[in-house]
This record gives C-alpha cells, structure tokens and sequence, in this order.
C-alpha cells in the first residue's frame, strides 16, 4: 500500500516536472520571438496595402492612421472592421478596409478591398481563405488574376443590380466549378464600396482631426 | 546489414509509415495535393519526429511506464509549438504557406509511435537515426502522392515552388500536360484516398516481385525479425 502511494506520488511528480519544462520552454521561446512575430506580421500587412495603395500616393504611416468602425447593418458577422486610410497632406486619398466575407465556400474569406477616394475600386485581395485548391482558390492572385477585374468599377459601374456574377444575372465571371466562392466576394466587395459611400463624409473628416 | 542500415531500410520501405503503417493519415491527406506542400510539411515532420525522438530517448529511463503516454504527448506538443513560434518568427513566408499545417504534426500518429514503438526503448543515436529516416520515408510518400494528384489533377509539377525556395524557383514548375483542363477528383480528398490506395497497391506489388527469386531469404528474415 505504501509503495502503491509512492509510486502514484513519483508518477506524478515526474509528470509535473515534464509540464514545467514543457511550459517553461513554449514561454521562453515565446518570449524570444514574439516581437519578430509581430514585426513580420505588421510587415506583411504593410507590404498587402502598399500594394493596392503605391506608397507614392500618399504621405502617411497607413499602419497608424487606422480605424475601428463597426456598422451592424452591413457587416453583420463582424464586431469591427479595420480601416486602413492614405491621406496626401490632408486630403483623403483613399481607403483599405480589411473585410470578412462570411459566406466562402469553406467558411470565410478575408479580403482587403482598396476604394480610392472618388469611389473607384483600386484594387481587391484576398489575404486568407480556405477555399477549395484547384477551384475556389483562384481568388488568391497566386493563382489567377481573377480579383483585378474589380479594379476600377464602383457603385454606379455596374449599377448595385449588376454587382453579381454572370450566372446570376450580373457582370462579374465566375470560376468553372466553382460559383459560391466569386459570390461571397463579389456581395463583399459591394458591401465595402455602400459602406464607403454612406460614410465617406466621416472618414475625410476623421482625417482632419487625427492630423491635427 | 548494419544496425544503422536496418533502420533506415525500415523507415523507407519495409515500415514506410504512409504506406505500410498507414499512420498520419491526416497530414498526408490533407497537404498532398501538390508536390511542394507535401515537400515541405514533409521536413517539417522529419524535424519534429527527430527532435522528439531523441528527447523521448534521452528520458527514458526517468519516465515510468504508467506515464510514459502523457510526457510523450506534453514533449511532442512542446517541441511542435516551439517549432511553430520559430518558423513564425525567423521564416515568416514558408510560416505563411506551412502555417496551418504545422499544427497538424500532432495529430500525426507515427510521431507519437515511433516515440512508443522506437524512441523509449532504443539508445539515443539509433533513435535519432530512426526519426531522420522515419521522416524521409513519410515525405517521400509525401512528394510521391503529391506528385501523382498534381499530375493528374492540375497537369503541373512543382507549382509554387517560389513560395518555399524564393522567387529563383519559379521556373521550377513543369507543365506536364500543356492546356489541362484540370482533373477535380485527383485534388479533393477522395483524389487522396484513391491516390495513396493505388500507391500501397504498387508496393505491395513491388514487393511480392521482389520477394519471388528469394522465398528462402525473405522467410529467413521474417524468421529474424520475429525472434
């Protein structure tokens, strides 16, 4: 009986010394890497809005002049949306807007919708999905050059009863194989550029206060 | 055939651990779909089952059996998630390809076997030795599997080699069936299913081959290795 007790007190006491190490090691080279993580993770941020918005357009941190904004109504499924803002001195230049398009084929899709400040798109990526490889997947510019035919088009090129793709009745192609995928960006990218248009007045006027 | 010899003859071939174990199943499912990814998390697997063989053996006197499952599990967890946090820190674009596959380790049984059926009862450099050449096998699997369902599902070899090996390795890709129209199933799971049943078949042909001109060598071995 005595030594059954030693024995589960040994096991145990082993087994507790491996979770210390264990725990010990994961803080450690946590510790040691999470600022590079967050360095590259900024970078890699950075380096996606600079390609949709050229640094030459604009003069400010992107990084830092970036806002919070909720809207319930068109973005339903996310609590806040991420907007990245280009100004020029004081004028807006345009806008990034790190969306979700909740309805992907495999869940949802995170995209970076580029608006320049006339409306016009500038440009859409897709930062990280899940869709299907060999069908869905041409959405990631990796792939196919499927997101620059957004490039240029707003609210009224094509009127909002054209924002669709082909099979439904609107302008934008779809993929062989693969409808669901295309129709989860193309509803997104519409929701981005309603969401610029009813609130540009606050996005340029933001600006001015942050740049005071 | 040397001790070292026998054990690199086993993690290739004779107890290939896709083929013939049929363990990490999950992993090899998942990432085969082209040469590249199966490359990749391929040598991230033949890392984590070196590391985590050699500590397994390292400890195993000091862990009694009753709890020998649970430290198993607390080092491979640990040794996954320090790898993880590197890659993400110091080889951010293949963290950005591998990234979600890396967790994925884990739940790869033959790390947790070899650690089991190898590592906690054999010396630290055949442990070790076993790790390396356990991984080789699985990534060879990997690349193999991943060859045939980007050949038949896409047309092309070596796509998106530029995202392991940098921008030199774009004109890695071979297009092997120009103006492909795509072949879906090869791709999506099933593809994968069918793909690695049609593979153990073949091996399991090659090795009957073998096995004929020399019954009386296969018999005397198999006689070996159940003693």
């Amino acid at each position: 009986m005595a030594s059954n007790k030693k024995l589960i007190l040994n096991a145990g006491l082993v087994l507790g010394l491996f979770s210390f190490i264990g725990i010990g090691l994961v803080s450690f080279t946590y510790a040691l890497t999470q600022q590079q993580i967050a360095e590259n993770e900024r970078l890699f941020v950075l380096k996606n809005l600079r390609e949709l918005v050229p640094e030459h357009l604009h003069d400010n941190d992107l990084l830092a002049d970036s806002l919070q904004v909720s809207d319930t109504r068109l973005f339903k499924n996310e609590r806040t949306v991420t907007l990245y803002r280009a100004f020029k001195g004081e004028h807006l230049v345009a806008m990034i807007a790190q969306v979700t398009a909740p309805d992907g084929y495999n869940g949802s899709i995170k995209l970076l919708v580029a608006i320049q400040e006339n409306g016009q798109l500038m440009g859409v990526r897709a930062v990280s999905h899940h869709e299907t490889p060999g069908l869905g997947d041409a959405i990631d510019t990796n792939k196919s050059d499927w997101v620059f035919a957004f490039n240029g088009h707003s609210l009224s090129d094509p009127t909002p009863a054209y924002w669709k793709v082909k099979r439904d009745g609107g302008v934008f192609d779809q993929f062989t194989g693969a409808t669901i995928t295309p129709r989860a960006v193309v509803k997104t990218v519409l929701k981005t550029l309603q969401y610029y248009q009813a609130h540009k007045q606050t996005l340029t006027q933001a600006a001015a206060v942050s740049h005071e | 055939m040397s001790n070292f010899q026998q054990i690199f003859k086993n993690g290739l071939w004779d107890n290939n651990q896709a083929f013939v174990a049929l363990l990490g199943l999950c992993p090899l499912l998942a990432v085969s779909n082209t040469v590249i990814n199966g490359f990749a998390l391929g040598l991230a697997t033949t890392l984590t089952l070196i590391l985590s063989n050699s500590v397994v053996s390292l400890v195993r006197r000091q862990v009694g059996s009753e709890i020998r499952l649970p430290v198993f599990v607390l080092i491979i967890a640990s040794i996954v998630t320090v790898i993880e946090l590197i890659m993400n820190a110091y080889f951010y674009e293949l963290y950005l390809i591998l990234g979600i596959f890396i967790p994925l380790i884990v739940t790869n049984c033959s790390i947790i076997g070899r650690a089991e059926a190898f590592a906690s009862k054999n010396p630290f450099a055949e442990s070790f030795i076993d790790g390396l050449a356990m991984g080789l096998g699985f990534t060879s699997a990997l690349v193999i599997l991943g060859a045939v369902r980007e050949v038949l599902g896409s047309g092309t070899l070596f796509a998106n080699a530029h995202l392991m090996f940098g921008e030199a390795a774009k004109g890695m890709t071979i297009t092997v069936i120009g103006d492909y129209e795509g072949f879906l199933l090869a791709i999506l799971p099933p593809g994968a299913f069918i793909g690695l049943g049609l593979l153990i078949a073949l091996k399991n042909v090659i090795d009957k081959r073998l096995a004929k001109p020399a019954t009386q060598t296969v018999n005397l071995t198999m006689a070996a290795k159940k003693t």
